[in-house]
């Protein structure tokens, strides 16, 4: 348990009761990450990788084991202060993007901020400079209904980063994307990780894994290293 | 905990703003939400308005006629079954009485040039109520003093009598026989409009002779029924207990020999009454409040199950169970505060055409208004409670999990 590590899981345990029977999802998986590292988790579906990310962003808990975030041992915090965790630490980007429908494009990224408690002007200051990042400038006040597939994934991206979070955490991030625009966001996820932000992906795709500098696999609940990927 | 509180202030104020995206978004489901409250605060306010701008209505009227007077009746005792004329001379002597008009009624046959007429109210004044009613005499004279005094056969007759009896000719020096009894018309009047509650209680009068003379065609001498004017800056238990000073040695102190009803009594009366009635009505109308709460609740739950994904991907995003709590709880404040405030300008709406219709004063009531809008504010709060919490409590992976 060195204290370098971003977090640390030991002998994490998930079952989920399935009507009578116990189905145990995540089997004593041991997982650490250290700070800046890119790694992707590569499964089938249902091979329990959606409920490790969940974990991981602090919006389930094990069932038994240990995992420890930044220092902080995660199954001890209350369900505000894992709110605040996320807040925090955690940027989540979905497979769908998953934008409020209502919303312009730069009202969905400043929803973190909101919950942060950020003012207006710094939270649209903020907001803006980040859809400028990811190449969105020109779309800022477009409902998500009038952009792209792509584009709302940035959307997304801008949305996940806009707290400063020091780890991202992606779950199909191209699942819904045509081949070139899956490429487009590996690029943008790989400028991320250049500037040192810890990156998490979960795939079931190997040529997306690939992206990673590590990846690890998991099927059926048990996690194996599976090396690095950095110079394949 | 400055920074906390103000942030909490930053969340609340984009709470609102989003509920109200998300009310305008809906707009057709939201209309029918709200349309239970509307109906309900619209009703309160609608009832309450009305019924307190009819109250108000009977007050004033029963005020600008029965306002610094006294009815007085006479039971009467063995020896003596009412009043003499001496004895409401005495009355009247009181600093605190200004006059004394009275009671003294009768139906009688009327006959005039060959046509006869039977049952015709014919109502016996004392000079006094001409000082009263200084308008009411169109042509000829007032009864006076001296009709009184002589127990003359003088008579007015209204004007439906003059158009019964005396069409086209000046009724003023005619003779009429009331009750075969020879009288000279001196004067004409019209019908008093004011006395619209009086003639509720008397009837409506259409000869009026002086009040002695009716007395003797009624075969007694005493009357048992008056109505006291008190001086000006008397109160009504002031000149009460004048009175009964006044009546006790009249009746030798006996128990029971007459009743005093003063207006005050009776205003009090009415104000109970339409105190009770505004209650109930309000109350009925609450009912409506209620059932649309209901909807409101519904409407929330089902918003919540639809808005699991928001709710799961806000958690995501780092949102307290409390701050989802207070969203949804301003979403059905917000509803229902929409309702209330519709409600109340419909409401008030309603009332004044109310009022226009039935001719009552418009008066809005204040306590209505804080009543319609915090009633439903309560009711957005009170039935959003659960659905809020429901909201709060959700797990985001299960809430996630739909996507």
């Amino acid at each position: 348990m060195s204290t370098n590590h971003f977090f640390h899981m030991q002998n994490i345990c998930k079952d989920y009761l399935m009507g009578e029977e116990v189905s145990h999802i995540l089997k004593n998986v041991n997982l650490s990450i250290e700070e800046g590292e890119y790694l992707s988790v590569l499964g089938p579906s249902g091979s329990g990788k959606s409920t490790l990310m969940n974990i991981i962003g602090c919006l389930d808990v094990p069932t038994s084991g240990n995992y420890i975030l930044q220092g902080r041992t995660v199954e001890d915090l209350t369900s505000g202060e894992l709110a605040d965790l996320r807040s925090r630490e955690i940027g989540f980007i979905f497979q769908n993007s998953q934008l409020l429908p209502r919303l312009t494009a730069i009202r969905n990224v400043e929803l973190p901020l909101i919950y942060a408690g950020v003012r207006p002007k710094e939270r649209r200051r903020r907001a803006t400079a980040m859809l400028e990042r990811v190449g969105l400038a020109d779309r800022m006040y477009h409902y998500p209904n009038q952009l792209s597939g792509g584009q709302q994934q940035r959307v997304a991206i801008a949305r996940a980063l806009v707290g400063n979070p020091s780890i991202l955490l992606a779950d199909e991030p191209t699942g819904a994307l045509d081949q070139k625009t899956g490429k487009q966001i590996m690029e943008l996820f790989q400028t991320i990780n250049d500037e040192g932000r810890t990156i998490l992906m979960i795939t079931h795709d190997m040529n997306i894994a690939a992206h990673a500098h590590r990846v690890v696999h998991i099927i059926d609940g048990v996690l194996t290293e599976g090396g690095n990927t950095s110079d394949a | 905990m400055l920074k906390s509180i103000r942030s909490t202030f930053i969340m609340i104020h984009e709470c609102i703003s989003m509920s109200i995206s998300n009310i305008w978004g809906n707009k057709v489901r939201s209309f029918l939400t709200v349309l239970g409250i509307l109906i309900g605060v619209t009703a309160v306010i609608a009832l309450i308005t009305t019924v307190s701008g009819v109250s108000s209505s009977i007050t004033s009227s029963f005020t600008s006629l029965g306002a610094g007077t006294i009815s007085v009746s006479i039971s009467g005792s063995d020896l003596k079954s009412g009043l003499t004329r001496d004895d409401l001379k005495t009355l009247t002597a009181l600093t605190e009485v200004d006059g004394i008009t009275p009671t003294v009624s009768l139906r009688a046959q009327v006959t005039c040039s060959g046509e006869t007429q039977s049952n015709v109210n014919v109502s016996g004044k004392s000079s006094y109520y001409f000082h009263l009613n200084e308008d009411i005499v169109t042509h000829g004279r007032e009864l006076n003093f001296v009709d009184e005094d002589n127990s003359s056969f003088v008579c007015l007759v209204s004007d439906e009598m003059v158009s019964t009896f005396f069409f086209a000719v000046n009724p003023v020096g005619a003779t009429l026989y009331i009750n075969g009894t020879p009288f000279t018309v001196v004067g004409r009047f019209k019908e008093d409009s004011s006395s619209g509650i009086a003639s509720i209680f008397s009837g409506k009068a259409n000869i009026f002779i002086p009040y002695t003379t009716a007395l003797k065609m009624n075969n007694s001498s005493l009357v048992t029924s008056f109505t006291v004017y008190m001086s000006e800056g008397v109160t009504s238990s002031q000149a009460s207990s004048a009175l009964e000073a006044a009546l006790d040695p009249m009746f030798s102190y006996e128990e029971d020999t007459y009743t005093i009803t003063t207006m005050d009594s009776i205003e009090d009366t009415m104000e109970t009454m339409t105190g009770m009635m505004a209650t109930l009505l309000g109350g009925i109308a609450s009912i409506a409040l209620v059932v649309g709460g209901i909807g409101i609740m519904n409407m929330m739950l089902t918003t919540v199950t639809e808005r699991t994904v928001e709710i799961g991907l806000k958690k995501a995003l780092g949102a307290k169970p409390w701050q989802i709590q207070v969203q949804f709880l301003i979403e059905s404040f917000m509803l229902s505060l929409i309702g209330g405030i519709a409600g109340v300008m419909l409401g008030l709406l309603l009332s004044l055409v109310f009022s226009e219709v039935i001719g009552s004063t418009f008066v809005v009531s204040g306590g209505a208004i804080v009543l319609g809008v915090g009633f439903s504010a309560a009711v957005g709060i009170l039935f959003g409670w659960a659905p809020a919490r429901k909201a709060s409590r959700l797990n985001p992976i299960d809430a996630l999990r739909s996507m």
